[in-house]
């Protein structure tokens, strides 16, 4: 089954003028983990946001559809419900919002807009703390305002938690290796192993291979001046970090 | 010097119809010196440097403008559960059956309109004393015109460290009431009390809080302005800081179609520490609002700290201000000043004006401010409604988190968290 569907997308930067995505085509079946490599200013993280609905982009051609049913005209809160999760390459500081306050909300209000019952607040609490204590997340950090003072790595971690209480179906990681030390790379990589099912699909956007060791993705994309420049298996990330992506460039040219 | 017309004009109109109170008692001697104070320098009109920013036509005219009470019958009161020993006014009048009589250890009240005959020495040198002092180096003539007709208040003396708070709950029932109501707090050295003050005095209100606060003692003052929309609100705290003492003042206000409140602090005896904040929020959806925080900080003593943390949300139309000057006299070394303003626009409709002042005389301080006004946060607001949140609910959330530095200056954390659920109810269900 198809799970994201994104058919000669172009997007350009409305402020701007200027054209991020010319003709992105990409497939994700449910199950599967797809990872996006790319130089930067290739469009990765455009296409990330663009998918999740932030604002600032105007798609001027082509669709995305998440099983089947069209993205593009959602609001980002409704895209969330019907199942899109976006891991931030830059998580934001929300100072004076509870890291619990704010999960919970999100949680409900998801489940609301779906027509599911609320969660009450002894079985969210019961979950938050078992999914919490997985990711090495302590009472301390669920207590702080959303993301304020929390190192590089536990702001990755707390990503991974919302992902984990969510549960969406898509999940795209912008970059979630950067700024990691290795430890704590393997820490949001067991979170996202974890989550790995038949029912769910993830698109792993990164620089480096080495995150792709530690979440093996089935399929590898390069992505080069806003389009999909060749697709193939794990191997092709190995090919990327020995070479470079000049080589792959030049020889998808 | 003759008062320029509209000034004299507009004086005569309000003093045509106001009469001192009391005919003899300790406290006629300064309402007599008020009132010639306040003839001889006039009510505020438009074109006065302090009132540039808010017209001072409603808080001056003889009668009120109309202000129907709301129904906050939706919800139980502000504070109502913190245990306080509570005292009631209703449009301006005490009402003895509505309040606590029994007094916790350690501070006794009385009232102005029936204590003129008693021999208290100590409100007789307070009353009018401090508002007085605080007529310079800027005049105050509302400040003044309550010190010589206020009706009633609290005399309230604090002998010892009080754990249960005072709490002044205000009913605003009639639609063109206009109390005129003078608070007296005086705590003895090394001693503390909590002052809550919730609701709208009336249609229109006049308070002044004259606050002494010795050595070592504590003064924590929370106040919850209310919800109405159409009350005009004229307030004054003058706050005199001995030596090592705290005053620590917090105001929420929400909507109000105008509020100056004014906060006069001065620092006469050494290591003294004064924090002042505010949060606002203003929605001139249905009616107009204007809201002005105004703060004065004399320090003249050695290794003071003062700070004034103020916050407005403000959307459409909403006008707020801010007027905070800290003056450090030459022989105030080590004086550590700090002062923020910040405003939230929703909308391009709403505007935020503010002035902020430092005047200093000292070699040896540190004193800072800063003054903001922006937007919501696109990245907050995308970050938020990713995660399924939608769009108003974020909005909510992001003013209650832009409000919550104000909000940490109480120092009570039961006190601020009531607060906040209260903001964040009020939000939630679209009543601001």
């Amino acid at each position: 089954m198809t799970m994201l569907e994104i058919k000669n997308l172009h997007v350009e930067l409305e402020e701007e003028n200027k054209k991020i995505l010319k003709g992105v085509d990409l497939t994700v079946e449910t199950g599967k983990v797809h990872a996006i490599m790319g130089p930067n200013g290739s469009g990765k993280s455009t296409l990330s946001y663009v998918l999740s609905g932030r604002d600032g982009y105007e798609v001027t051609d082509g669709s995305a559809t998440l099983e089947g049913e069209d993205i593009l005209d959602m609001d980002p809160e409704e895209r969330a419900a019907a199942g899109m999760f976006l891991a931030f390459q830059y998580p934001v500081e929300i100072p004076g919002v509870g890291n619990m306050t704010f999960l919970r909300t999100a949680l409900n209000a998801q489940r609301k807009a779906r027509g599911e019952p609320e969660v009450s607040s002894a079985d969210f609490l019961k979950m938050v703390r078992a999914k919490a204590k997985d990711l090495q997340i302590d009472a301390d950090m669920l207590k702080r305002p959303v993301n304020v003072g929390f190192s590089g790595g536990e702001k990755k971690r707390n990503e991974i938690l919302q992902m984990a209480m969510l549960e969406p179906k898509m999940c795209i990681l912008d970059e979630t290796d950067s700024g990691l030390d290795v430890d704590a790379m393997k820490l949001v990589a067991q979170g996202v192993n974890a989550l790995r099912d038949e029912g769910r699909a993830f698109l792993v956007i990164t620089h480096y291979q080495r995150l792709l060791d530690h979440i093996q993705p089935d399929v590898v994309h390069i992505m080069s001046d806003g389009r999909i420049v060749k697709t193939g298996g794990p191997e092709l990330a190995l090919e990327v970090e020995k070479n470079g992506y000049g080589d792959l460039l030049a020889e998808g040219a | 010097m003759a008062l320029p017309k509209a000034k004299q004009d507009a004086t005569d109109a309000r003093l045509a119809d106001l009469e001192i109170p009391v005919s003899g008692g300790w406290s006629l001697a300064a309402r007599q010196d008020a009132a010639e104070r306040l003839v001889q320098m006039g009510l505020p009109q438009p074109r006065d440097e302090y009132w540039r920013f808010t017209r001072p036509k409603d808080l001056i005219a003889p009668e009120p403008p109309a202000a129907a009470p709301m129904d906050e019958s939706d919800e139980s009161p502000v504070f109502s559960d913190k245990g306080a020993c509570t005292l009631v006014f209703r449009d301006g009048v005490f009402d003895a059956d509505a309040s606590d009589s029994d007094l916790p250890a350690g501070v006794s009240i009385t009232r102005l309109a029936v204590s003129q005959d008693n021999d208290i020495d100590w409100a007789s040198g307070l009353y009018g004393k401090l508002e007085l002092e605080g007529q310079t180096p800027v005049q105050r003539p509302l400040a003044a015109l309550n010190t010589a007709f206020a009706t009633d208040g609290l005399i309230i003396d604090v002998t010892d460290k009080v754990e249960t708070p005072i709490l002044i709950r205000y009913l605003h029932e009639r639609d063109d009431s206009d109390p005129v109501l003078h608070h007296l707090v005086r705590l003895h050295a090394d001693t503390e009390l909590t002052l809550l003050e919730v609701g709208a005095p009336g249609a229109r209100c006049n308070t002044v809080m004259e606050v002494d606060v010795a050595e070592d003692a504590t003064l924590h003052h929370v106040r919850d302005q209310g919800r109405n929309h159409d009350r005009r609100t004229n307030t004054h705290a003058f706050a005199r800081l001995g030596a090592r003492s705290t005053y620590k003042s917090f105001t929420l206000s929400l909507n109000g179609a105008l509020s100056r409140n004014e906060q006069i602090v001065s620092f006469t005896g050494d290591d003294a520490v004064a924090h002042v904040a505010g949060a606002a929020i203003g929605d001139g959806k249905t009616d107009p609002v204007h809201h002005d925080d105004t703060v004065f900080v004399t320090h003249d003593a050695l290794r003071c700290e003062s700070r004034q943390v103020f916050k407005k949300v403000l959307k459409n139309g909403a006008v707020g201000v801010f007027q905070g000057k800290i003056l450090v006299k030459k022989d105030a070394q080590k004086t550590d000043g700090y002062q923020i303003s910040q405003s939230l626009l929703l909308d391009d409709d709403s505007q935020f004006l503010a002035k902020p002042e430092l005047e200093i005389y000292a070699d040896d301080v540190a004193c800072s401010h800063g003054s903001t006004t922006g937007a919501i946060d696109e990245d907050a607001l995308f970050y938020l409604r990713s995660r399924g949140v939608p769009k108003p609910r974020a909005e909510d959330l992001l003013v209650l988190s832009f409000l919550a530095e104000a909000l940490q200056e109480i120092e009570d954390e039961t006190l601020a968290d009531e607060l906040n659920e209260r903001l964040a109810a009020w939000l939630g269900r679209h009543a601001v």
